[in-house]
Formats: structure tokens, C-alpha cells, sequence
């Protein structure tokens, strides 16, 4: 026991003192410096045993020098003067002569005062207030702090606040960039959390400026990637001015010289890291942004870009985003989108291109959609419906298999589909037959011969999603998800259309009678039977080609010839604005032709 | 040393009212009632023996000279005439024991019968060490360190060092071989035995056989001695044994042990069977044992009350009736109507509060039994500003929110920031409107906690030009310019330890490392007084609930009671064995409780400066105290992370606490009373059911008379909520008027 206590002090062997008795020039004998040593030891003991009731009551965890320094005096022993610093002193050996000393590097006065960097004095001390709500059971209530509350911020504080946001709204782009930095890494602005979060939701009020929006927007990400910052339910409205960015008709889109598009790509990047990184601070703050971005999609009152917004949006917070809300919504939102796009008209030249924005964007979302679900796939047989967030109860929502979701997108993009996928390099993998085929099989128990055929034609969708589009064959199942039955009116019409016509584009034409009537088997159900039972009464030509202008998008034009059933579309906004007809243009037939294998005349 | 004198002389009053319950051997007779006589007035000192024998004659004669050197010629008088020793018998013994001239020899002479009255002092341990005489004359004969070798000398009894081990063991072996029942109440036996024995070989000067012994023993105590014991494996000199404090206290004081009738009598009859006279001794003489009938009490029974440094307190320590009450609250004047109505702009409130006030009143009017007289100490007039306040404070209360475990308070943590220089002791005032902070640098701050800024009075010849008959005179007095959120007060010389606010707000106290309570003027942020007296390290101050008087306590082992207009301490509060950590007034100001670095708390009659209550238990230096709002409970929290309830009127202890894993440096119960609140050093605050602490003791007849109670352990049950904040100790609490909960701590970036 007691050898034990003893390792637990330090002790002052009696070498040590012989040794410091000889640097001050005493011989000692062995007797006395034992002596002396057990007297030492004992000493120090008792000197730090006295000084820790100095600790205990400086409310510290840690002995300070000043605390032994008390203690001595108290005792009526001399302070021991020179160790003042706060940094640990080290011991260190001297390899030769088995000499143990204190570092102690020498500091050369002159210089420290003659030093040109001198060193700040520390902050003021102040007091800062901290409510915590609590609720009857005594858990914490989520709610953030008060910055109205008695909440002092420091002079210092105060200049940086007003210079950072100086910089970053001000014109110079320098001073932006260096301020946007410090605002990435500086480890002490916690308190000024609420004032930046109050000047980013000013997005509302400059929404006439994309400079501004863009620089908030960058104050944003700058904020959220501060990994010294705890955001707490700061996110919500950060997320909110994101959500505004991104969804609003901003005042700075009117002009179509001004890109409010890139704004809006940015927006939607930042939201989607905003909620990879914090998204777990607030609980429903997905299923929110999910829902807001589902009302604009589904409101065909907004105008285009804000549509363009929610795609964006949806796009940026993954492909099961997109295959929750976009999807569904689809063939409902194509026909207006199919409206737009078909104007021809001069007046509709604008909107027209920001159709192209939207389609091109849908387009994009899909791909993915399609590519990850695969991957999915691959990786786990049941992956579309293992992958699922849980809890999201909010629609009533079933997973769709791959080859019917491929199926269906298949039929409003056609090969402007296809053709994105066999550009792809391959993911590797063997192709999925297994999983595919059965549900095919499933879904049209009907005949036996188009499901052949099917086998046959059907692009055929591998893992490494090579479509070829040689392999003519036309998706002719369009499995119905339950909450899509019948939703719109006229949303059916124009799906089986599209479908139909698409189908007509893809098949050979040597069959082409044989393709409608599988699409009208398919389509029993239809509200709105195709009114073309017999032959084909109208044609049309999809040409796509990659466009070298602004938007870098693509287009594709379509051209119909006008039939009958069309003028039954239920007006709609767009409708209203813009006829639905679009006019068959020569001249992008031929340019299509000759520049096109896709172009596939009836 | 001040402190020690000041305890020996509390101790040497106790001694004489408590029963010798072992009487000495013959050998000390003279020596106690030398004692019983003395301790009246130590100069007028004699034996009361009839005819002195010659020995004790030479040791008169001795103190005579001795006298006589020191020119005190009234006591020699007065000494020989009760004596009745004639001058010429005096000078031929000294010519007689020196045999040549006077001067020089004689003092010789004399020096070698004071060695002689050591001598006989050793053999009468108890009445030497606790003798006023004897106390005096070494006081005068050693130059430093004056008492400790008189309480050493006990130690000079003389035994084969070789033998410790074997009486040890032997005892050890008896005590582990009785019955159940008993073996945990002999069990107390082993610390205060070994710690004794162990001293007496270091005293001898056998140092290995004290090491030996050391070690051979240590690992059986309690391992909450440990603290103590690691002092003591440092003590292997006898040099050593002197100046250090612990062991003083050791000895100084008696252990005290509460053993039951039957375990007691177990352990004489074996004792007088071995011959075992070493032990016995040590037991005599420096264990005070408190017999009571009855059962046996359980280890942990004993557990829960021992820990302290000198064993349990006494019974009959607790006996005393303690006015736990509260005062009658002063009447006051029904605020105006239609002055609630422009503060509050709410219908039918102003009706509400004349009945609630009326029901105040009558509650008050209705004498607690318990309560003190009301003038049972003089208490200041209440000021027309007191009283506003007093309103300010009724109409708060009637907007308190009720608490309870389903109804927990909010909490709001004022962090201090940048507070690099160490921040030490916080205050709030009463209604929460300012905040007072002590920091290591010496420096006191104060900061505002309400958009009303801290100004100043203006300079005497501003004030000249003021119209002093204006209604806003009190307004027109302080200096716009002097605004300010926070003011700094210098004056300390060391770290201030404790900080206090008066209840009228005008006044602050600090104490500091540099020995003085400062009071400082909030009006002026001036220092206006600074009381001397601890000459060590004040650890605590407190204003008391109605102002005027304040206690402190410090380094000095000592807590003293001060008014603001007196320069000397009132009254001097002195028994604890080591430091006074922490000193609280009781709300009805009669009584003063304090914490000490020896493990106990004590509860003081301000009234006669007696101490009424001893309340052990804690195994650790008690750093936190806390009144219950009505006045009948006590809350302490220690270093050893544990929060002990206190019933004041029984003097019992009736709650255990256990969560925290660090020191507990603030307590406070909330404005009802019923949560308790504790904040600690391990950075969280806990919220526990106090009135269901309180309501589920069972306080029968037997456990009031014997203190033996059963503690129920419940601490998870009672805790409400651990909140923890960001690496913040919290260094104090406080609940505002309306029962919303304040925490202070400084923000620790290491």
C-alpha cells in the first residue's frame, strides 16, 4: 500500500539533491542528502496538498502555479517566481549525462520589445445569456435562442458582422471571395449566427437582383459549411431563403437576358447540401421541401422557371426525390409542357425556350433516376423498395419496377432517352433479366404474344443501361401505379397519345397497325379511347439534336399533324395562352433528316 | 494561529459540560480538576487540592517564577494567596533548586520544572492538552509553533513499537470475529485507532515500524478516508508532526464514535481480558465514545453519518430546540388600486390581490411555533424603499408559476465569456435584475441584467446643484454620462471568493484570498468598508435575508458574524477543524450554517454564538448550502458530488442525492420550495423532487431520539432532469421571483 502511495508523489531522489547542492557549491554527505531528500519530498507533499484548496475554491479542475504559489506564502516559504506560463513546461533529458531539467529557452528581451506584432489584449469579459424552455415533462423545448433577448454582442463582434456583410454584398468581388472564406472557417462567430441568418432572409427583397440573391445564396453555403457553427434550427430558415431562390418567379426572370437558371442550379446544390449535412437538426424538414417542391410542380398556375425550380430541386435531393414526386406528377405535367413546347408561335418564343429548360431538366432527372434505380437494383435485388426512406406515409406511394418506369418515361422522351444511356460508358454487370422479365410477364397477363414480342423488341435495359436503339421494339405496357389512376382528366389522353405515337415512331413501319391496336389493348381503361381506333389519323416526327446555344440543353422539336381528339383538352393555363396545335415545319423535318438515324418517318 | 487558540478554548467549554463518561486514572486527577477550575480564568490558576504534595508544590513555585519573570505581578499575588504559599517559602525553594545567585539560574530553574510539568503533563493527556495554563506557559516557553507540542506530548507514552502490529490485528481479529450485529459498529474502531497508533510510532521516532504498519493497515480503512490517509503516508518525522494542520486537527479533537451498550461492553470486557492497555489507552484518551441503548445500527446506517474528520457529532449536540420558523412578515400597506391597474392593464387583477394579499396576512399572523421571537435579535427597520420592494416582491409572487415534478422551470445560463482571469463567485441580487461576478484578478464586476444601465451618483458638487425638493430627486442624483452595462471594482488583493449582494441592492460584500470582506456601495461603485479580521483566506460571505448583518467565513477555521457599521466582528463562530468553506444565513436570520473542509456542517445561534447543530455525513470538503424557503430543511452539497437533506428541527439527516459526478458548487431551492436545484462542477445542472424528498422520512419517535434513520435510496427517483450545459461548470443559481431558473458559470475552453 504504501508503495504504492509513494509511486503516486513525486519524489526527489537523494542524488538530485547532492546534485543541486553541488551547483550552489555544498558538499553534501550521503546522510544528509537522504535527509534532506525525504524532507523535501515531504515538504512539496504538504505545500500542494495546502494548495489544492486554493484550486477547489478558484472552482478549477487544474493546479495552477499560482495556486502552489499561495500556499508557500501562506506557509511563510518563498514563491517560486518564473513559472508563470500557462503552457506545460517540458522535461526533458539529457541524453549523456542522465540529466533531467526544465526547458527553459532563453527570451531575448530586445527584441520582444522592439517587437512590431504586439499582441492584441484579450476580449472583454462578459455575460452572455442562454435560455433553455422546458416543457412540463422537463425535456428541452426546441427553440432557438433569442436574439432579442439580453444578448450583448462585442465591439469586436460587431465590426466583424458589419464588415463581413459589407464584403459580401458590397462590389468587390476580391473582398467577397476573402470574406466568404473567413466566414467558411472562423471558429468564433456562433454569436453572430442569428444576424447572418436574419440578412440571408433577405433574399425576398432583392429578388430583382441576381448579384444579390447569388452572393446571399454564397453566404449560405458558406455558413453551412462552417464546421464551428451548430446551426440548430437556424436550418429552417436557411432552407427557407434556399426554397426561395429556387422556387420563386423572382423578379430578376422577367428579363430573359438575366440567368436566373445557374442562380436556380445553385440553389437547388445548396439545398440538397444543406440537407445531406444538417438535414438531421430538423425532423420533417425532407417531407417539407418535398412537399413545397410537389405543390409548385403541380400547380400549373406558376410559370415555367418556377417549375423548373421544383425539378431542379427535386433532382438535387436525389433520385428518390424524383421518383417519389416527379414521377407520379409526370404524366400530368407533360401535356402542359407537351403545349408549350408545341407552340410555334413568335409570342411564344420565350416561354417556349424555358419549356425547353424545364423538359431538359425533367430529362435529366429521370436519367438519373433510371441509372440509380438500376444500380439499385444491382446491388440488391429488392433494392427499389428496400432503398425507401421509412415513414413516409404523406402519399400513398408504391415503389414501380425499373423496366415500367422505363417503359413509361420511355414514352414521353422516346429516344432522346434511349440515346442518353447508350452514350453512357457501360456500368458493368451482367444484365438483369431475372427481376425484369417476371414482372413484364406480371403485368400483362392478357396475351402471350405481344409479352413474346416484347421479349423481343423491348430496348432491352441491362445494368450497364446500353439501350440500343437499333433494336427497334416499342414499350407497350404501361404498368398504371394505383395512385395515378385517373388523377387529371385528359392526362391519360395525352399519355396514351404520346405513348402511342411514340410507340408508332419507334416500331418499324412495316407494323404499324398492329402497334395501336396493343396500345388500345393496353389502355382499355382509358377515359378518352383513342379516337383513331383504325390507322394512324395523324403522324409525327421527333428529332432531337444537341443545341450549341445558351442553354446548352436539349431540344426536340415535335411536330404533330392536328387531330381531333387534341382540341379536347381540357383548357389549361398554358393552353389558354398558347394554342395547343403546333404546325408541321418542313424545314425542321429536313434538317432532322439529314442529320438524324433517329428520324424514323411513318 | 489564532483559529486553534480560538478552538481550543470552544472545545475546552464543551469538555467541561459534557459527562466524563471513562474516567482517568488516578495518576491525572489533579490534572482534571486543575482543568475544571482553571478554564474559568487561566491566570488565576491553583490546584484545588487540599495540601499539595511537594511535587506539586515545586511545579506552583515554578509557575510563580515564571510569572514573576513575565511581570505579572497582580496574578503572582493573587496565585500565591490562594496557594497559601508564603513569599519566603518561594525564594528558599528557589535558592534552594539553584543554589547559587538569582537572575540567570533562576530562570534555569524554572525552565527545568516546566520540563517537569510536561513531564507530568504526558501522563495526563486529556487536561494537559485542553488546560488553559499549561497552554499558556508553552506558549510562552516555544516561540512558533506553541501548542503542538503540548498536544504531541500526549503522544510520549512509551510502548514496545513492535507490538502495534500485534494489538492491531488482535483487535482486528476480534472484531471481525463477533456477530454481525456488532461487527459494523466496532468496525469504526479501525480508522481513529490506526490513525492514532500509527502517530505514536511516528512520534516515537520508530519510522519503519510506523511504515510498516502503514502498510500493512492502510487498505483496510474506508475509502473515504482516503483523502486523509494520503496525508498521513506522508508523515514519517517527527518534525514533520509539527505545523501540520490535519494532524492537529486529529489532535486537537476527540474522535467521536456512536457505539450501542452491547458492542460497547463486547469490546471493554475483551480489551480487559488481553490486557490489551495500548489500545485501551488510545481509546481513553482520545475517543469519545457515545453510548446509546438499543438496537445495533446497520453499516450503512454508520456509513451514511461517518466521514467526517473527527468521527459523528454528538447527540446531545443536536438536542437543542432550534427556531426553525419564519419570521411574521412586516405589515404593508395594500398597494393602491389604481396603481395595479396602470401596471398590470388587466381587469379584476387588483381584486385578485387584495385577497391574495389578504390571505398572506393572515398566514402570517398565525404564529409557527417554531418561529423565533420576532426581536429575538435586533433586526433593521424596514425602509419606505423596502417596502416598495416588498410590493415589488408580492406582486412578482402572484405571478409565480407553481413547480413541481410534472411542472418543471425553465432555465437561463449566463454564461461569462472571455473570463480568462477565472471566475470565482457569482451573486444575483433578489429580483434578478443585477449580477455580481468575482474573479481571480481580484477584480469585482457587476454587470446589469435588465436593459437598465448601472449609473453612478454624481460628484458632491454636482449634487449641490440639484433641486433636492424635486419628486425625481432619487432619478436626479445619478450621472447619465456614468451608464454603463457593466462596472469593475478594484480594491482586493487576491481572489475574491465570495460575493453578496444586500437585499436593498445598495450594497455589495466580497471576500477575498487577501483576508478582508470588502463592502462596496453600488451607488458610489466605491468601496466603503473593509472588514479586517480572518487575517487568512475568506472563503465565503453572505448578506443576511434582511441586511445589515453578513457572516464570513475563512482559512481561519472560524466564520464570523458582522453588522455593516460595526469594524469588529459581533460574534465568532469557532469550532469547525478546518477551513469554513461556505456560510448561509437561515431565513428568519437567527441562525447561520456553514460548511467546513472537515466534512461537517454547523448551525450557529447568531443570538449567543452557540452551536446548535453538527450535522455529519459527507465524505468530502462541503462546498454548497442551501435554507428550504420555509426554513425547516437544509440542503449540502460536497465535493464528493452528493446532495445530503437535512431536517433542521430534528436534526437528522433525511436525503441522499447521488447523480453528480464533481463538486456541487451551487444549491437553491426554488421559491416554494418544492424543486431543488443543483449545479456542479461536472457542467450540469439537476433539477430533484425536494418535497417528495422531504414528505417520504419517517420520523418516528425512535429515529428523532436516536438519529438512526434509513435512508431510502431514491436519488433516481427524485431527479427530475440533468441539463447539461457546454462545458460550463455551473458556479451558481438562482430562482427569480417567478420561478424561472438562473445559472452562472464561465465558459471553460480547455
Amino acid at each position: 500500500m504504501t508503495e504504492r502511495e509513494e509511486r503516486r508523489f513525486a519524489e526527489v531522489p537523494r542524488e538530485s539533491i547532492k546534485l543541486m547542492a553541488e551547483s550552489t557549491g555544498v558538499e553534501l554527505s550521503e546522510e544528509v542528502a537522504a535527509l534532506l531528500a525525504e524532507d523535501v519530498c515531504y515538504r512539496l507533499r504538504e505545500a500542494t496538498q495546502n494548495s489544492s484548496q486554493f484550486m477547489r475554491h478558484a472552482k478549477r479542475r487544474k493546479l495552477s502555479v499560482e495556486d502552489f504559489n499561495r500556499a508557500l506564502r501562506w506557509s511563510n516559504t518563498e514563491t517560486v517566481c518564473g513559472y508563470g506560463a500557462q503552457d506545460a513546461l517540458p522535461f526533458r533529458p539529457l541524453k549523456e549525462g542522465e540529466l533531467f531539467f526544465v526547458e527553459d529557452r532563453e527570451i531575448n528581451l530586445v527584441e520582444l520589445a522592439l517587437a512590431t506584432n504586439i499582441p492584441k489584449g484579450c476580449a472583454e469579459t462578459m455575460v452572455r445569456v442562454h435560455v433553455s424552455y422546458l416543457d412540463g415533462k422537463g425535456n428541452l423545448e426546441p427553440q432557438g435562442t433569442v436574439p432579442t433577448a439580453v444578448q450583448s454582442l462585442s465591439e469586436d463582434l460587431l465590426k466583424y458582422y458589419q464588415q463581413i456583410t459589407r464584403a459580401i454584398l458590397g462590389e468587390d468581388p476580391h473582398l467577397m471571395k476573402v470574406a466568404l472564406i473567413d466566414l467558411q472557417s472562423n471558429s468564433k462567430i456562433a454569436a453572430l449566427l442569428p444576424y447572418f441568418v436574419y440578412v440571408i432572409s433577405g433574399v425576398k427583397s432583392v429578388s430583382h437582383d441576381l448579384d444579390q440573391l447569388n452572393r446571399l445564396l454564397h453566404m449560405v453555403k458558406s455558413l453551412v459549411q462552417n464546421p464551428y457553427l451548430y446551426l440548430g434550427s437556424y436550418v429552417r430558415s436557411l432552407v427557407s431563403s434556399v426554397m426561395y431562390c429556387i422556387l420563386e418567379p423572382l423578379a430578376a426572370s422577367i428579363n430573359p437576358l438575366n440567368d436566373h437558371w445557374t442562380l436556380r442550379d445553385y440553389a437547388a446544390l445548396l439545398l440538397s447540401h444543406i440537407f445531406w449535412t444538417h438535414g438531421d437538426l430538423v425532423s420533417g424538414l425532407y417531407h417539407q421541401i418535398l412537399l413545397s417542391l410537389q405543390k409548385v410542380l403541380s400547380d400549373p398556375v406558376r410559370p415555367l422557371c418556377s417549375h423548373y425550380g421544383a425539378v431542379v430541386g427535386l433532382h438535387a435531393l436525389g433520385w428518390k426525390a424524383v421518383e417519389r414526386v416527379l414521377y407520379p406528377h409526370l404524366p400530368a405535367y407533360w401535356a402542359n409542357l407537351q403545349a408549350v413546347l408545341d407552340d410555334y408561335s413568335v409570342s411564344n418564343a420565350q416561354v417556349k425556350a424555358d419549356g425547353h429548360k424545364v423538359y431538359g431538366a425533367i430529362l435529366v432527372a429521370v436519367e438519373r433516376l433510371l441509372k440509380m434505380k438500376a444500380l439499385s437494383l444491382t446491388l440488391a435485388a429488392e433494392g427499389s423498395s428496400a432503398g425507401l426512406p421509412a415513414g413516409c406515409q404523406w402519399e400513398e406511394w408504391t415503389p414501380v419496377s425499373l423496366p415500367a418506369m422505363y417503359c413509361e418515361l420511355y414514352s414521353f422522351f422516346g429516344d432522346s432517352l434511349a440515346v442518353r444511356f447508350s452514350t453512357d460508358p457501360p456500368l458493368g454487370g451482367a444484365p438483369p433479366p431475372g427481376p425484369c422479365q417476371p414482372l413484364e410477364g406480371r403485368k400483362e397477363p392478357a396475351s402471350s404474344a405481344p409479352n413474346l414480342e416484347n421479349t423481343r423488341k423491348m430496348p432491352q435495359l441491362t445494368a450497364s443501361m446500353n439501350i440500343s436503339p437499333r433494336q427497334d421494339g416499342s414499350p407497350r405496357m404501361e404498368p398504371q401505379p394505383p395512385s395515378l389512376a385517373a388523377t387529371v382528366p385528359g392526362r391519360s389522353l395525352s399519355r396514351s397519345s404520346s405513348s402511342s405515337s411514340v410507340s408508332r415512331s419507334r416500331s418499324s413501319s412495316s407494323r404499324p397497325g398492329r402497334s395501336t391496336s396493343q396500345s388500345r389493348d393496353i389502355f382499355p381503361k382509358s377515359r378518352f379511347p383513342l379516337p383513331q381506333a383504325g390507322p394512324p389519323a395523324f403522324s409525327f416526327i421527333i428529332g432531337g439534336r444537341q443545341m450549341g446555344r445558351r442553354c446548352l440543353g436539349r431540344r426536340f422539336q415535335t411536330s404533330f399533324t392536328p387531330t381531333p381528339p387534341l382540341t379536347t383538352l381540357p383548357p389549361r393555363a398554358y393552353a389558354h395562352k398558347l394554342p395547343v396545335i403546333g404546325r408541321v415545319s418542313k424545314p425542321v423535318r429536313r434538317w432532322t433528316c439529314s442529320h438524324y438515324s433517329l428520324h424514323l418517318p411513318l | 494561529m489564532a483559529a486553534v487558540q480560538d478552538g481550543q478554548m470552544e472545545l475546552d467549554a464543551e469538555k467541561e459540560t459534557k459527562p466524563e463518561i471513562l474516567s482517568d486514572g488516578t495518576s491525572n486527577l489533579s490534572g482534571n480538576t486543575a482543568s475544571g477550575t482553571l478554564s474559568s480564568s487561566p491566570l488565576t490558576a491553583a490546584p484545588a487540592g487540599g495540601a499539595p504534595k511537594m511535587e506539586d508544590q515545586q511545579t506552583l513555585i515554578a509557575v510563580l517564577q515564571f510569572l514573576k519573570r513575565n511581570k505579572l505581578t497582580d496574578s503572582v499575588e493573587i496565585l500565591r494567596r490562594e496557594a497559601g504559599l508564603g513569599e519566603d517559602q518561594e525564594d528558599s525553594q528557589a535558592t534552594d533548586g539553584s543554589g547559587g545567585g538569582k537572575g540567570d539560574v533562576d530562570g534555569g530553574d524554572a525552565n527545568s520544572l516546566l520540563s517537569r510539568v510536561s513531564i507530568t503533563s504526558a501522563a495526563a493527556p486529556q487536561s494537559m492538552c485542553d488546560s488553559p495554563l499549561m497552554f499558556m506557559l508553552s506558549a510562552a516557553g516555544a516561540d512558533d509553533q506553541p501548542d503542538v507540542s503540548v498536544v504531541l506530548s500526549a503522544y510520549s507514552q512509551q510502548g514496545d513499537p513492535s507490538l502495534y502490529q500485534v494489538y492491531y490485528s488482535g483487535l482486528k481479529n476480534f472484531i471481525e470475529s463477533v456477530l454481525d450485529c456488532h461487527r459494523a459498529e466496532l468496525s469504526q474502531l479501525f480508522y481513529p485507532l490506526f490513525v492514532h497508533m500509527y502517530l505514536e510510532l511516528v512520534y516515537n521516532n520508530h519510522e519503519n515500524e510506523a511504515k510498516a504498519f502503514f502498510e500493512k493497515f492502510s487498505g483496510d480503512q474506508e475509502c473515504y478516508y482516503q483523502d486523509d490517509l494520503r496525508v498521513l503516508c506522508g508523515l514519517t518525522k517527527k518534525e514533520h508532526l509539527k505545523g501540520n494542520e490535519v494532524l492537529l486537527d486529529f489532535r486537537t479533537s476527540r474522535f467521536v464514535l456512536r457505539i450501542s451498550r452491547d458492542s460497547y461492553q463486547l469490546l471493554k470486557r475483551h480489551l480487559q481480558e488481553r490486557h490489551n492497555n495500548q489500545i485501551w489507552n488510545i481509546i481513553q484518551e482520545h475517543l469519545y465514545i457515545d453510548i446509546f441503548d438499543g438496537m445495533p445500527r446497520s453499516k450503512s446506517q454508520i456509513d451514511s453519518m461517518s466521514g467526517s474528520l473527527a468521527g459523528e457529532g454528538k447527540r446531545e449536540v443536536n438536542k437543542a430546540k432550534v427556531f426553525h420558523g419564519l419570521l411574521k412578515e412586516p405589515e404593508i400597506e395594500v398597494p393602491l388600486d389604481d396603481e395595479d391597474d396602470e401596471a398590470e392593464n388587466e381587469e379584476g387583477k387588483p381584486k385578485k390581490k387584495k385577497t391574495k394579499k389578504d390571505s398572506l396576512g393572515s398566514k402570517s399572523k398565525k404564529q409557527d411555533p417554531n418561529a423565533p421571537q420576532q426581536n429575538r435579535i435586533p433586526l433593521p427597520e424596514l425602509k419606505d424603499s423596502d417596502k416598495l420592494d416588498k410590493i415589488m416582491y408580492m406582486k412578482e409572487s402572484t405571478k409565480r408559476i407553481r413547480l413541481g415534478p410534472e411542472n418543471l422551470p425553465s432555465i437561463c445560463f449566463y454564461t461569462f465569456l472571455n473570463a480568462y482571469q477565472g471566475l470565482t463567485a457569482v451573486d444575483f441580487t433578489d429580483d434578478s435584475s443585477l449580477l455580481a461576478g468575482g474573479f481571480a484578478d481580484s477584480t469585482v464586476r457587476v454587470w446589469s441584467v435588465t436593459p437598465k444601465k448601472l449609473r453612478k451618483v454624481k460628484s458632491a458638487a454636482d449634487l449641490n446643484m440639484i433641486d433636492k425638493e424635486s419628486d425625481d430627486v432619487l432619478e436626479r442624483i445619478m450621472d447619465e454620462k456614468t451608464a454603463s452595462e457593466s462596472k469593475i471594482l478594484y480594491g482586493h488583493s487576491g481572489p475574491v471568493y465570495g460575493v453578496s449582494f444586500s437585499p436593498d441592492r445598495n450594497y455589495l460584500l466580497s471576500s477575498s484570498e487577501d483576508g478582508t470582506v470588502r463592502l462596496w456601495s453600488l451607488l458610489t461603485f466605491t468601496c466603503l468598508v473593509g472588514y479586517k479580521g480572518h487575517n487568512y483566506p475568506v472563503w465565503d460571505t453572505q448578506f443576511s435575508p434582511f441586511g445589515y448583518y453578513f457572516v464570513s467565513g475563512g482559512h481561519d477555521r472560524v466564520a464570523r458574524l458582522w453588522a455593516t457599521d460595526h469594524y469588529q466582528p459581533l460574534r465568532i463562530f469557532a469550532g469547525h477543524l478546518a477551513d469554513v468553506t461556505c456560510t448561509r444565513f437561515h431565513p428568519n436570520s437567527n441562525y447561520v450554517a456553514t460548511g467546513s473542509t472537515d466534512r461537517t456542517i454547523r448551525l450557529w445561534d447568531v443570538l449567543n454564538g452557540n452551536c446548535v447543530r453538527i450535522f455529519t455525513g459527507h465524505k468530502g470538503p462541503i462546498h454548497s448550502l442551501a435554507f428550504s424557503p420555509n426554513g425547516k430543511f437544509l440542503a449540502s452539497g460536497s465535493t464528493d458530488g452528493r446532495v445530503l437533506l437535512w431536517d433542521i428541527g430534528h436534526g437528522l439527516m433525511i436525503g441522499e442525492l447521488k447523480g453528480h459526478t464533481d463538486t456541487i458548487y451551487s444549491l437553491k431551492f426554488s421559491r416554494d420550495g418544492e424543486i431543488l436545484a443543483s449545479g456542479s462542477m461536472d457542467n450540469t445542472v439537476r433539477l430533484w423532487n425536494s418535497m417528495k424528498a422531504f414528505d417520504e422520512v419517517e420520523t418516528d419517535d425512535f429515529t428523532a431520539t436516536t438519529g438512526h434513520i434509513h435512508l431510502p435510496d431514491n436519488s433516481q427517483e427524485l431527479l427530475l432532469g440533468t441539463y447539461h450545459s457546454k462545458s460550463t461548470p455551473v458556479t451558481h443559481l438562482h430562482f427569480t421571483r417567478r420561478n424561472l431558473l438562473l445559472a452562472a458559470g464561465a465558459y471553460n475552453s480547455q
